[in-house]
Order: C-alpha cells, then sequence, then structure tokens
C-alpha cells in the first residue's frame, strides 16, 4: 500500500537555463579532484592520510574524521596526491588528487549479497568512501557505524531548482540501485522510497524490498527530511534514521556487485549564465576549471556547487562538492541600483518574489535569470506567518529559530530540531524579508543538541 | 544614476572607521541605502539567490494603503471646519485648510521620532530600520488636528523610545508604537484629545448654531444617560450628518485619519492582496466586534416599557445601537486594518491571529460601551491584545508541541 501525500505548502523557484538531456561532449578532461571537510558538517577533526607525492587508486583512504576514524573518505579518483591545502590556523581545506588517464581501482571483495553478511557490509562500505553516502537524521550528518537505524529513507526526486533528473543520470542503473536496497536491509527492517506523486518512473516504479510512498507539490516535496516527516517522523534524539540519495545508492549497488568504488557522476550543469545547459559526466570533487571554460559565459559570475539553495560558491576553478549532483552559474549581483528605477520603490518583474508587496510585479510561474544580489539588508525579525508558508511540515520556523539563537535546548527539542536539516528550511532564507543566514541558523541549532 | 551613486561612495571614507565622523556611519548609510539598493551579495554558504522582496519595500506598501485614509483625511479635517463655522468652500479650501494643519502634524511627527531612532542606531551601532516610515505616518493620523504640536513631538519621541528601543528596537516591542504615542496623549494630557473640543479646527471664526464637538462617541454615551436611541440622538445634535452612509464615508469629526470606513476598508484590501497585513486579524476583529454588539443588544432593555412607565423597566441606549455602527464609528477601522495587523506587535501564529482579532473587536465594544470614562474602545484593547499577544501565541505553539509529544508514543 503506498500513500500519495500531496502537499501545498512550498515554492518553486523557477530559474531559466534548465539542463537539457544530453552528454557534453568537448570538454577537456579535468585533471585534478578533491575531497573537501566542508562537505560534511559533522566533522569534528579532519585529518590527511596521505602526503604529497603518494599515489593512490580509486577507493584508498586519503581523509578522515580523527573522532570518528572508522569511516574512510576516499579518492575518487585514482593518481598522485599533489596538494594539501589548508586555511588559517592550518585548518584542512581539501586534498587534492592529479588524475591518472585511465582510472584504477582498488579491488574490494565481491560475494553474492544475499551472503554477505551484516559485518561484513558495514566494513566494506567503510573502507570504500561509500559509508559518507549515508547521512543519519537527526543532525544530518555521515552516518555513525554504531547506529542501528529504523529506518533508511530515499528520495528518488529532486525538487532543487533546476536539479537534475535521476531518470537520465542513473539511467540503466536500476539493478545497481536494487543492489544497494539489499545492502542496506542488512542495517535497517525498512527502506522507504519517496516517488514523485506527478509522474511515474522507469527507473524506480519497479524496485522491490522497499515501501514506496508518493509526494507531490511544489518544493520542498522531494527533500527527504519532508518525506520522513510525513512518513515516520523522527521523534527524539536517539530516534535514529539514514538517508542516502538514489545516486548513493547506485554506488552502494556497484561496490557490492563489482568490487570497485565507482565515484562517476552525471552533473548537471545549468542556470542562466551557462552555455547551452546539459549534463556532464564526471567524477565526484571534480575541478570546475575545465567545466567552466566549455560552460560558462561571462566573467562576473557565481560558480555554485550545487543548487541555488543548498550550494556553495566555489568560483570558477573550485573543485564539486562530495553530495553536489549539480553545478549552477548566476550572474554576481554586485551593482547598486537607484531605489527609483529599479531598487526598492520601483516596480520591478525581473525579480522573483514569493511575497507581494507594493511593486514585486513578477509573476512567480515565469523562468527567471535572477543574480546573486541580497536584494535588501539585515533587519531584525518582523514580518510574521511566512516561513511557515514553505514548510510542509508541522513545525512552527520561526519560533524553532528563535530556540536555536537563545540556546534553549528544551524548546529546540520541543519544536522540531530533530526533524530539519538546513535544505528543508533554506526556503525560508530565500523568502525571508530580515534576510537572516537560516541555514547557518539550524546547523547552529543541530550543532548545539548534538555536542551539548 | 551612477554618478550619483560614486559620488555618495566618495564620502564614505569619512563615514569608515577611523574617519572623522565614524560615529555617524549607520545615519550615512540609511540615507545611501534609501537612494541605492546596495550592491551586496549572497555569502558564500547559503541560499545563492535571495527574494526580490525587503522590509523596506513592506513598509512601503503600508505607507501606500495608507494613502487613501490620508488624503481623505486631510480634506476631511478643512470639511469639518467650514460645516462647523457654517462657511461655503471649494474642495481644494477645504483640502488646503486641513494640509495647512496637518502637514507640520506629520513633520513633527517624523522628526522628532526619526531623532530618537537615530540617535539610538548611533549609539548602539546598528543599523537604521525602516519601521519608523510607517509609524511617524500613523501617529498624526490617530491624532486630532488641533492638536500642539509640542504635543506631538514628546508623543512620538516617548513613543519611540519607551515602546521600541528600551526593548531592543524595531522587531522587538510588544506595543504598537503608533497606539503607546495615542496612549501617552490620552493619558498625560487628556484635555488636549479626548475633550469635546478638540476635534474641529474653527479657527477665529464662531461656530454655527447647534455646533457640538463632540464625536459620535462621546454623543452615544450622552444618548445613554438620556435613554434616546443613539442614532435618533446623534441625528438630532449633531451639526454634521450621522446617517450609517455618512459615517461609513467617514464626514464627521474624528482624529486625522480614522474618520472614514471606506478608506480604511480600500486600505485593507491593498494590505490583504499584498499579503503585508494578515486577513485574519481584520476578519476576526470585525466578527468579534459585530457579535459582541449583538450580544449587547440583549441586554439593551425595552425603549417602549420605559416610555410607558411600566415599573422597573430599564433602557440602555448605547447598548441597543446596531453592532454594525461599531465598524463605522470611532477608530475602530482604522485601528483594526493598520494598527492591529502591525506584525511584531500581534500574534504570530496563524490560529492566534484567529483569537487576537476576536478579542480586539469583543474588547473594543465592551469599553466603548460598558465603560463611558474612555469613550473609545479600540486604542486600548489593540494595546490590551498587544500585551496578551506572546501569551496567545505561548498556548498555541504549546499545542504544536504537545501534537508532537503524542507522535512520539505512537
Amino acid at each position: 500500500m503506498s500513500n500519495n501525500v500531496k502537499l501545498k505548502k512550498g515554492f518553486d523557484i523557477k530559474l531559466v537555463g534548465e539542463a537539457a538531456e544530453s552528454i557534453a561532449k568537448n570538454i577537456d578532461t579535468p585533471t585534478t579532484f578533491a575531497i573537501k571537510p566542508e562537505d560534511f558538517p559533522g566533522m569534528i577533526r579532519p585529518k590527511a592520510v596521505v602526503k604529497v607525492g603518494e599515489k593512490v587508486k580509486a577507493g584508498d583512504p586519503i581523509l578522515i574524521d580523527g573522532k570518528l576514524e572508522e569511516v574512510k573518505y576516499t579518492s575518487p579518483v585514482s593518481g598522485e596526491i599533489v596538494e594539501i591545502q589548508r586555511g588559517e590556523r592550518r585548518k584542512l581545506l581539501a586534498v587534492v588528487v592529479k588524475a591518472d588517464a585511465q582510472v584504477e581501482y582498488k579491488e574490494f571483495p565481491v560475494k553474492p549479497i544475499d551472503q554477505v553478511s551484516k559485518e561484513e557490509a558495514q566494513a566494506i562500505l567503510l573502507e570504500s568512501g561509500v559509508w559518507p553516502q549515508l547521512v543519519r537524521r537527526p543532525y544530518a550528518i555521515v552516518a555513525n557505524p554504531s547506529d542501528s537505524p529504523r529506518a533508511v529513507f530515499v528520495s528518488a526526486f529532486d525538487s532543487h531548482p533546476l536539479a537534475p533528473n535521476f531518470e537520465f543520470t542513473l539511467k540503466g542503473q536500476e539493478s545497481y540501485i536494487q543492489a544497494g536496497i539489499d545492502v542496506l536491509k542488512k542495517f535497517t527492517p525498512k527502506v522507504y522510497l519517496g516517488l514523485n506523486g506527478s509522474k511515474s518512473s522507469a527507473l524506480f516504479d519497479g524496485l522491490a524490498g522497499v515501501e514506496k510512498n508518493k509526494f507531490s507539490g511544489p518544493h520542498p516535496a522531494g527533500n527527504v527530511g519532508v518525506q520522513i516527516h510525513h512518513t515516520a517522523p523522527v521523534t527524539s534524539g536517539n530516534d535514529v534514521v539514514w538517508t542516502i540519495s538514489p545516486e548513493g545508492l547506485a554506488q552502494v549497488g556497484k561496490l557490492f556487485k563489482e568490487g570497485k568504488y565507482d565515484a562517476k557522476r552525471i552533473i548537471a550543469v545549468a542556470g542562466p549564465k551557462v552555455d547551452t545547459p546539459e549534463y556532464v559526466e564526471t567524477y565526484a570533487g571534480v575541478n570546475l576549471e575545465t567545466i567552466s571554460a566549455a560552460k560558462i559565459k561571462g566573467d562576473n559570475v557565481r560558480v555554485i556547487s550545487g543548487n541555488v539553495l543548498t550550494g556553495y560558491a566555489v568560483g570558477k576553478k573550485g573543485f564539486l562538492g562530495y553530495y553536489s549532483n549539480m553545478v549552477t552559474a548566476l550572474e554576481e549581483g554586485n551593482k547598486a541600483r537607484f531605489f527609483l528605477s529599479d531598487g526598492w520603490l520601483a516596480p520591478i518583474t525581473s525579480r522573483l518574489s514569493f511575497h507581494k508587496a507594493f511593486g514585486l510585479l513578477g509573476s512567480t510561474s515565469k523562468k527567471y535569470a535572477l543574480d546573486t544580489n541580497t536584494n535588501g539588508q539585515d533587519r531584525p525579525f518582523a514580518v510574521t506567518g511566512s516561513f511557515e508558508k514553505v514548510v510542509p511540515m508541522d513545525i512552527y520556523p520561526m519560533y524553532l529559530l528563535k530556540a536555536i539563537l537563545a540556546y534553549d535546548y528544551e524548546n529546540m527539542e520541543a519544536l522540531g530540531i530533530y526533524e530539519v536539516a538546513e535544505e528543508d528550511l533554506a526556503l525560508c532564507e530565500f523568502i525571508d524579508v530580515s534576510k537572516h543566514d537560516i541555514q547557518k541558523i539550524v546547523r547552529q541549532g543541530l550543532d548545539t543538541m548534538r555536542l551539548d | 544614476m551612477k554618478f550619483i551613486h560614486d559620488l555618495i561612495e566618495k564620502q564614505k571614507p569619512m563615514f569608515e572607521k577611523g574617519g572623522k565622523l565614524e560615529k555617524l556611519y549607520y545615519v550615512f548609510e540609511a540615507g545611501e541605502t534609501f537612494m541605492f539598493t546596495p550592491p551586496d551579495v549572497t555569502k558564500a554558504k547559503g541560499v545563492q539567490v535571495r527574494d526580490a522582496v525587503d522590509l523596506k519595500r513592506v513598509m512601503m506598501t503600508v505607507v501606500i494603503a495608507l494613502i487613501p485614509a490620508i488624503i481623505f483625511g486631510l480634506w476631511n479635517v478643512g470639511y469639518q471646519h467650514h460645516i462647523a463655522t457654517g462657511e461655503a468652500a471649494s474642495l481644494g479650501e477645504q483640502f488646503l485648510i486641513g494640509l495647512q494643519l496637518s502637514l507640520p502634524i506629520i513633520i513633527v511627527s517624523y522628526a522628532a521620532g526619526g531623532t530618537v531612532e537615530a540617535a539610538f542606531a548611533v549609539f548602539r551601532n546598528h543599523p537604521i530600520t525602516e519601521g519608523f516610515l510607517v509609524t511617524g505616518i500613523l501617529i498624526p493620523l490617530v491624532l486630532p488636528a488641533t492638536i500642539p504640536l509640542w504635543q506631538v513631538a514628546l508623543a512620538s519621541a516617548f513613543a519611540v523610545l519607551v515602546a521600541k528601543e528600551v526593548f531592543g528596537g524595531v522587531g522587538m516591542n510588544i506595543l504598537n508604537v503608533a497606539l503607546t504615542a495615542r496612549a501617552f496623549l490620552y493619558f498625560a494630557y487628556p484635555a488636549a484629545i479626548s475633550g469635546d473640543k478638540v476635534w474641529t479646527y474653527l479657527g477665529d471664526a464662531a461656530p454655527v448654531d447647534g455646533f457640538t464637538g463632540a464625536t459620535f462617541l462621546g454623543l452615544a454615551v450622552e444618548a445613554q444617560n438620556q435613554g434616546v436611541a443613539v442614532a435618533d440622538f446623534v441625528g438630532k445634535t449633531a451639526h454634521w450628518a450621522s446617517d450609517p452612509l455618512s459615517l461609513f464615508i467617514g464626514t464627521i469629526p474624528g482624529s486625522i485619519g480614522e474618520t472614514s470606513a471606506l478608506m480604511c476598508l480600500i486600505g485593507a484590501l491593498v494590505l490583504i492582496w499584498t499579503k503585508v497585513a494578515d486577513y485574519r486579524i481584520i476578519v476576526s476583529g470585525v466578527l468579534g466586534a459585530l457579535a459582541m454588539g449583538a450580544l449587547l443588544n440583549v441586554f439593551a432593555g425595552d425603549a417602549e416599557a420605559v416610555k410607558n412607565g411600566v415599573e422597573g423597566a430599564k433602557y440602555y441606549a448605547y447598548l441597543d445601537m446596531p453592532s454594525y455602527y461599531h465598524l463605522i464609528i470611532g477608530g475602530f477601522a482604522f485601528g483594526i486594518v493598520f494598527m492591529a495587523t502591525d506584525p511584531v506587535s500581534a500574534s504570530q501564529t496563524n490560529n492566534g491571529k484567529w483569537i487576537y482579532g476576536a478579542l480586539i473587536g469583543v474588547m473594543t465594544v465592551i469599553i466603548r460601551v460598558l465603560n463611558p470614562a474612555y469613550p473609545e474602545g479600540i486604542m486600548l484593547a489593540i494595546l490590551l491584545m498587544n500585551v496578551l499577544a506572546p501569551l496567545i501565541d505561548h498556548y498555541v505553539v504549546n499545542a504544536n508541541k504537545k501534537r508532537r509529544l503524542k507522535r512520539a508514543t505512537v
């Protein structure tokens, strides 16, 4: 029996530059790849376990968290370690690998999945570098090997702006995804799959061993946190569930069927500043230099690893994040605007707004070429009632955020901190009249609860 | 426009750290960001695009919603002057008199409150926010045109200081700032705001025969004392038309901006359509007032019996007034549309807003009818509910917490 959950709350940010379903050719092969501790918010003490000049295969560990050493973060490609980037106070920023022309894979044991024990499976996942694909709720951090999760949740669609279509990026990988599910069933009694309620799926509809639920409505209907809330909500700090993306599932399946850590990934390169937006086949952690050179127009451009809500700016020569499934390019909005011509008192149609305040005449159904301007400055919370309209959960976002800012543990707990991750409140940050960094506040709250 | 921006940018170093006028940085910044939406871009982490809205635009929407009430109010000041003195005058002349009287009040209100606001920004080192854009115009609109300017200055400064800044500034206040200004004058200088003589500007001219300076609310109390139906009594006593249509349109004496329910209705539609004000508060406020008015009708007694001298019969004319009158007399419409919906001092949860609005409606009618010492109830009702709003929200949010907790045991 599957449920069909229709969500009304939320908001779709429509942008120009959607990726066409084709794979870009004529892009020079990228040479460097990196793994970055900042992609793992739960990581306490990142440590490089290789030295510059060392040779590695795809699947060889290059980074660990000193506080959780069992989990290995491994090289996505084979090659030579060329740089260990550090920032202020020697903070580890990235471990960079220069790729070989042909990727060599570290070999992991292959056995029929039904003969693999939970302990064996865990050891392989941890050693291969696939483990970090498993994310733990509450807190939205890499799963802890000592967890015994109540369930694993997978969202089968990404509803973020310009997000890639899994039906295209994972085409033909049904058997790997099924194998991934079979492996995860060793860790948990239940695997839930959240399907897009408005379309049928060639990729996911045939999967077995999962409980399927359908979700339809505007973003964040595809967020796994929202789906958990409407299926079997996380109710306390000890009520552990795991989440994993469909790409992650395929990676798990491939690891057990073929014995290798395959970090290959088809990413969408999209957004208003992209020349013929389409997909690019590459590996996790790729340096975006060659992709930028071939695809991105103009100089005053922001290149984002991920989507415009939850991604982060990396620059034209930055590295793609571990979890990012797309690159977005936008114009930087670093221009002052006169208040009567296109500033705060002028009627404008070229900028999207969830609100309808005076002069905001743009329709929400048209596609926009938004830039990165903040369209205003940081102000105290003054407007009420709008956050609730974009969070399809029984949660009062404003009260939760205020509890976080006040370090009020009891209220954070009672108001639902365990149910949210940054991405679930990202729309609040977009629509916020007062321009607060809401995702940062959410992470602060999650850290407070986790580390106290 | 780039050259203007460059010109302003050139002055910036003077106000920045180490500059001669660094203390005034936020005053400079307020001016600059008023002229130009700054070239600030989103941070590397967090959302990469932001909604086109900002607080300036939201506040400006409220000011725009107020424009019909302002224009009508200015004209009505002159109109009331002319019908009180019996002079004939053109529309333009009436508007001009209103402008002459009201403009200084508006300017003083902005200047006094704005100065306090800017001073706090300078001392506390934070940006000057846009909240006062609305407060500064709301204060004059709830005052009579005859108010002495020094009182306006005092009230505006007092309200910003005591209602807002001591609580931490915009977004932190408990009471509506503009209403605090009015309440301050109401209790500190009652003669200038609640007397019978203050509502209509006479100038040097002598009033017409039968002139009464009282508002409908004052006359309603008087009608009750005399045991005559309110509408009949006001109709006979007042030198201005007091049929429901005139009351709705607002050609009656009262504070500058509050007399016209029609203009408030237009403002309400603007605010509801733009979603800047929550319709829940307005709708439930109106329903609350109507319900309370209707309930009081039940206890009004029997006018016929009193007339016929039936022993023990009593008649309370004010209780007997049709409840829809409450929506079109006094400042109810203005208060429920522009004051009660201030998001900072109102309830913040949707369910809370229904309760908050309804109680404002109910309290307004109770204070008006049952407490003759305060003819206008809306001001006190809103201030009272401002204080109670966090309590309402507390219970609404608690229900949410309980719901979550219950799920845990399932």
